[in-house]
């Protein structure tokens, strides 16, 4: 216990600023644009076998996201949000972790959930809220989350998840298991309170937790430089006392390879580390924001160039892993599936009426069911106007 | 049995609660080695560790959500709220995180395990940042349970029961009571049931209803109403959520009459919903207007204090109120 924390400085006799000139932040970078690596940079942990799964995971994660807008466009589905561009900060994630560390994600990070094997099954039936779905018809669509993948499922409420992150982990530390949490969140959530929470208290307490920012320039419309001052978000790393990492959230190579080194330290030292990728949203914030009114082409062109799919992919023909002709077919045969789930997925049914009341308790109160009740005799009365329950229970 | 007064029966509590659990924890804004603001977590961390029993950075929201974390992941989390006044900042944790956990993961995940300790209410001379009474924001929210307990005895059981609970309890501690008397406590462990109000007397002529420590206020009150040959029936609602709402409605349906005392501000307070709900369950029974008497519509005051405060004698004028409608 002591209050004696400070690295003491020169003495001045003057007043003297500080600013974030004193600081210099590296950016990692392992891999360029045309598949070749820099000179001397340190692969991750990586096998043809590991490489190419999160491959495959980025194609499924473009696919995806490209079908489900377009079916969002046609009426099919109510919303949806895509990660393109940046889907590497996701899968990286979960691929330099074990599949027992528990990842706690914002919205964007379908990515992640795809590398720990959440079936397109499940994915479908999240975003038609149909019976099937996980999270039983409650949240919009892409709240995803399984207990069995430890993937912690999508709350709204922006940066939440940071705290309960660091609270995570420490119960994790305190059962002496072998695991970490991993909590996304994007620059703009780092506005909120509940960032500077979570990690001053992971710092305090000393919580295995990795805090990864998808730093993608904007906040919806809002972009960084109306969101902060400092030096991006890696900078606040340092004034939490965590052991803070800038990488290129494109290179795929850099985001596995950084994660892999913070889980170690998190674990060995039972210390938090702060992660900030660096990439940009090429898509609009969600189906219901269209951004040619916020930035210009220009600028989306200069990051279309780097994207980090295609560089992984021009890696992966580098070390002749991969070839066209497979990059043809998978591609097709993902677009076919998915097609094919939606038609599925958008005709299940929508869940039982009784699912209104589960889950809010452990077991429903008397009054939860005395109100269900009272729906159902309402239903049963003007049963053309409640299509998806009527004469179903 | 012990004579306990009420801090060192909820001390007794969170005591047994953290020698049966490994995974049971207690922590807030100097709770470690002090023993917390009122001591209530004292001599628990020299008995469990730091690691189980400690300080956390001055930020309520950080508190409920590293609780809510710990809770997901399996722990059982006594997070304390140092005062109530203070939980606001920590609101979208409670009612947006910790109360809907379950509800929107469809029962993938829970914070079943979480318990939110915080001391409440008034008459320790607190001003308006350290004697609110928050209960009705909280009774707003579905997915939590709202617990209030009345004396030492009452305290330790329910708040075993809080801890033990598969759902996201909030337990406020009645401030004035933590030293103000002592009671017999069993030593041994006991829980009392959460969502079942007690009838503290039996009477015939009006039903009076209070939680926590306006219980103190009413039995006064019913003390007086007793000399004017007022037969009272006096009940401890004891959870605020989920509510007993078949003792208070048998009650009123044998006595015709309910007064509910609650110390905050009367507007949109648990007295109304409670009112509301009786109307309508008892509406044929009744023989006057519901009564509440409630604190007024301003911020708690401090020199005012005595004016402001449902006492005996306003509960008392209104049992007369009722009884000669």
């Amino acid at each position: 216990m002591s209050s004696e924390l400070y690295n003491d400085g020169p003495v001045v006799h003057k007043p003297t600023f500080i600013d974030g000139t004193s600081i210099e932040i590296p950016e990692l970078k392992i891999l360029k644009q045309d598949g070749s690596t820099y000179e001397g940079a340190e692969l991750p942990d990586m096998d043809e076998t590991l490489a190419l799964k999160v491959y495959k995971t980025l194609a499924f994660h473009r696919v995806l996201d490209e079908r489900m807008v377009a079916s969002q466009r046609q009426g099919r589905l109510s919303f949806y949000m895509a990660a393109l561009g940046e889907e590497a900060a996701s899968v990286g994630g979960a691929a330099g972790l074990k599949p027992q560390d528990m990842i706690m994600s914002q919205y964007r990070e379908q990515g992640a959930l795809m590398f720990r094997g959440f079936s397109l099954e499940n994915f479908m039936n999240q975003m038609f809220s149909n019976e099937k779905d996980l999270g039983k018809g409650r949240q919009m669509p892409i709240h995803y989350g399984s207990s069995e993948l430890n993937y912690m499922t999508i709350s709204s409420p922006l940066g939440t998840q940071i705290p309960q992150a660091t609270g995570y982990a420490y119960g994790q530390k305190l059962q002496g298991l072998d695991e970490v949490t991993l909590c996304y969140f994007g620059e703009g959530a780092a506005s909120e309170g509940d960032f500077h929470a979570g990690l001053n208290m992971a710092a305090v307490q000393e919580a295995p937790v990795i805090f990864f920012c998808r730093n993608n320039g904007y906040a919806i419309s809002t972009p960084s430089d109306e969101q902060f001052r400092g030096n991006g978000i890696a900078s606040r790393g340092v004034g939490y006392g965590i052991k803070t990492l800038r990488i290129d959230g494109n290179d795929i190579l850099a985001v596995i390879k950084a994660t892999q080194i913070a889980r170690k330290y998190a674990l060995k030292e039972n210390a938090p580390v702060l992660i900030e990728a660096m990439s940009y949203r090429l898509g609009a914030h969600s189906t219901s924001d269209d951004p040619s009114g916020y930035r210009t082409r220009e600028e989306e062109a200069k990051w279309q160039a780097n994207d980090p799919i295609l560089r992984m992919k021009n890696w992966l023909l580098a070390q002749n892993w991969w070839d066209e002709e497979q990059e043809k077919a998978l591609f097709e045969k993902l677009r076919e599936k998915i097609l094919a789930a939606v038609k599925v997925s958008e005709k299940i049914s929508k869940p039982h009426i009784d699912t209104l009341i589960t889950d809010v308790y452990d077991v429903p109160s008397i009054q939860l069911k005395a109100q269900l009740e009272q729906v159902k005799v309402h239903v049963n009365k003007y049963p053309e106007a409640y299509p998806f329950t009527a004469g179903k229970f | 049995m012990a004579k306990m007064n009420m801090l060192q029966a909820i001390n007794n509590a969170l005591d047994i609660a953290m020698g049966e659990d490994d995974t049971t924890l207690c922590f807030g804004e100097d709770v470690g080695h002090f023993g917390g603001v009122f001591r209530a977590t004292n001599g628990l961390q020299d008995k469990y560790g730091k690691l189980r029993c400690f300080n956390t950075p001055l930020v309520e929201q950080g508190i409920i959500g590293f609780a809510n974390g710990l809770a997901a992941q399996g722990s059982r989390p006594i997070a304390e709220i140092q005062f109530a006044d203070y939980i606001f900042p920590a609101f979208d944790q409670i009612v947006n995180e910790a109360a809907k956990f379950r509800y929107r993961s469809g029962n993938e995940f829970d914070v079943g395990k979480l318990t939110i300790r915080a001391p409440y209410g008034g008459g320790i001379a607190g001003g308006l940042y350290h004697s609110q009474s928050p209960e009705a924001y909280f009774a707003h929210t579905p997915g939590l349970k709202v617990v209030i307990p009345r004396n030492p005895y009452q305290a330790k059981g329910l708040l075993l029961a809080s801890i033990r609970d598969d759902n996201p309890v909030i337990f406020f501690e009645p401030k004035r009571l933590y030293r103000a008397s002592t009671g017999e406590v069993p030593i041994e462990d006991y829980q009392l049931p959460i969502g079942k109000a007690e009838v503290l007397q039996a009477g015939s002529d009006i039903t009076l209803l209070a939680w926590g420590a306006q219980m103190e206020v009413l039995q006064k009150a019913a003390d007086l109403a007793a000399n004017d040959g007022i037969s009272c029936e006096v009940i401890d609602l004891r959870s605020i959520l989920p509510w007993d709402i078949e003792t208070i409605a048998n009650s009123v349906v044998k006595t015709g009459r309910l007064l509910v005392t609650q110390e905050a501000p009367l507007t949109a307070g648990f007295a109304s919903e409670i009112a509301a709900t009786i109307q309508q369950e008892c509406f044929l029974h009744l023989e006057s207007p519901v009564e509440r008497v409630c604190g007024l519509d301003t911020p708690y005051p401090l020199a005012l204090e005595k004016e402001y405060v449902s006492d005996h004698l306003k509960i008392y004028e209104a049992i007369k109120r009722s009884i000669n409608y």
